[in-house]
C-alpha cells in the first residue's frame, strides 16, 4: 500500500536545509480509507480499493451508498484500486495517510494533462511551420502528408491536427522535498501534469535505483 | 494565492528585509561556503530594482568596481543573506533605476534623486 489519491494544489518555491531554493509542487494526498479488500477467494487476485474526497450522501447513488456503508466509511468522491502481493494485512475502513511517503526519497505522480482542445500540428507535434512573411502562404500547416497515386492514401498514424491534452501522464522519480503529515501535504520537486485542483495519484517510485 | 501555498511560504519569509527600498545604498552580507569553511562577503551598492512578491521576490544591487558596472541579483528571503545594512536612503521617482546603467564615472554612484536630507534637513536650512 504505497499509493494515495490526492489533489494538485499548485507550485511554489521552498528553501531546503542546505539553503537551496527549489521549485516544488504542493499535493494534498489522502487520507484515503480502504473501501474494499479483494482476495483470490472472492475476486481472483489481491487488491484494495481506496477512496478520496468528500461527497454528499444525496449525490451518491443508493448502490454506492451501500458499498461505503459496508466498509463503514464516509462517501468518497474518487475510488481507485491498488494491486497488492497480499491483501491480508489490510483492514476495512483503515485510512492511509501521507505518512507512508515520510521516509521515501522519490515518488511517481500520475495525472491527466491540461486539455488543449483541437490543436494544430505546431502545438500538438512541435512542427516548425513555414515562414511568416515574404509571401510564403504556408504558415502553420503540416504539409507533406502523403505520396502520389501510389499508395494513393495517407499513411496511418500520420501526425495531424486533432484533439490534444487530457491524456494520462506519469512523471517518474520526483524527489520528495517535504511531507507535512498534519496537513496531509506532500511537496515534490518539479512540476506535475494538469491544472491546479486536478486529481493526481502519488505512488512510491517504481524505478527507484537501489541504494548501494 | 492559494491559502495552503501561502501558509507554506509564510514561514520562510523574512519580514525584516522590507526595510530597504529602491534607490537605497546597501551593504549585503552574504554567507559564502568554501569547502568546510564559511565566510561573509559584503557587496555594497545601490538597490536598482525589487521584483516579484512573496518567496519569489528578488532585489538587484548595482555598484561600479574599477570602472566596470557590476550587478548582483539576490532573493530577498534567502537564508544565505545574513543581513542587509542600509547606509544611504533616498526618495526615488522611479520604481526601477535602470537609467544608472548608462551613467559613467562619478554620476554612476550618485543617485541623483531627491535625498532624504534634501527633503527634511535641506528644507530647514
Amino acid at each position: 500500500m504505497n499509493q494515495l489519491i490526492g489533489k494538485k494544489i499548485g507550485m511554489t518555491q521552498v528553501y531546503t536545509d542546505d539553503n537551496v531554493l527549489v521549485p516544488v509542487t504542493v499535493i494534498e494526498a489522502g487520507p484515503c480509507p480502504i473501501v474494499q479488500i479483494k482476495t483470490p477467494e472472492t475476486d481472483g487476485y489481491h487488491a484494495v480499493q481506496i477512496g478520496y474526497g468528500a461527497k454528499k450522501e444525496k449525490n451518491t447513488s443508493k448502490s454506492m451508498q451501500g458499498h461505503f456503508k459496508k466498509a463503514g466509511v464516509e462517501q468518497q468522491r474518487i475510488l481507485r484500486e491498488i494491486r497488492l502481493e497480499d491483501a491480508a494485512e489490510a483492514e476495512l475502513g483503515q485510512a492511509l495517510t501521507v505518512e507512508i511517503f515520510q521516509d521515501l526519497e522519490k515518488v511517481d505522480v500520475i495525472a491527466n494533462t491540461k486539455g488543449r482542445g483541437f490543436s494544430g500540428v505546431v502545438k500538438r507535434w512541435n512542427f516548425h511551420g513555414g515562414p511568416a512573411s515574404h509571401g510564403s502562404m504556408f504558415h502553420r500547416r503540416g504539409g507533406s502528408y502523403g505520396m502520389c497515386q501510389w499508395p494513393g492514401e495517407i499513411q496511418k498514424g500520420k501526425k495531424m491536427p486533432g484533439h490534444y491534452g487530457t491524456e494520462q501522464r506519469t512523471v517518474q522519480n520526483l524527489k520528495v522535498v517535504k511531507v507535512l503529515a498534519d496537513k496531509n501535504l506532500i511537496l515534490v520537486k518539479g512540476s506535475v501534469p494538469g491544472a491546479n485542483g486536478t486529481t493526481v495519484i502519488v505512488r512510491q517510485a517504481i524505478k527507484q535505483r537501489k541504494s548501494a | 494565492m492559494n491559502p495552503i501555498i501561502d501558509e507554506i511560504t509564510q514561514e520562510q519569509l523574512k519580514p525584516e528585509r522590507d526595510q530597504f527600498k529602491v534607490g537605497d545604498g546597501v551593504r549585503v552580507h552574504q554567507r559564502i561556503r568554501e569547502g568546510n569553511k564559511e565566510r561573509v562577503q559584503v557587496f555594497a551598492g545601490v538597490v536598482i530594482a525589487r521584483k516579484g512578491h512573496g518567496i519569489h521576490e528578488t532585489f538587484t544591487v548595482r555598484r561600479s568596481q574599477m570602472g566596470v558596472g557590476v550587478e548582483k541579483v539576490f532573493p530577498v528571503n534567502s537564508p544565505v543573506i545574513e543581513k542587509v545594512e542600509v547606509d544611504r536612503e533616498s526618495i526615488t521617482m522611479r520604481a526601477r533605476m535602470y537609467y544608472l546603467r548608462s551613467r559613467i564615472g562619478k554620476a554612476a554612484n550618485a543617485v541623483k534623486e531627491k535625498r532624504v536630507y534634501m527633503a527634511t534637513r535641506g528644507g530647514a536650512k
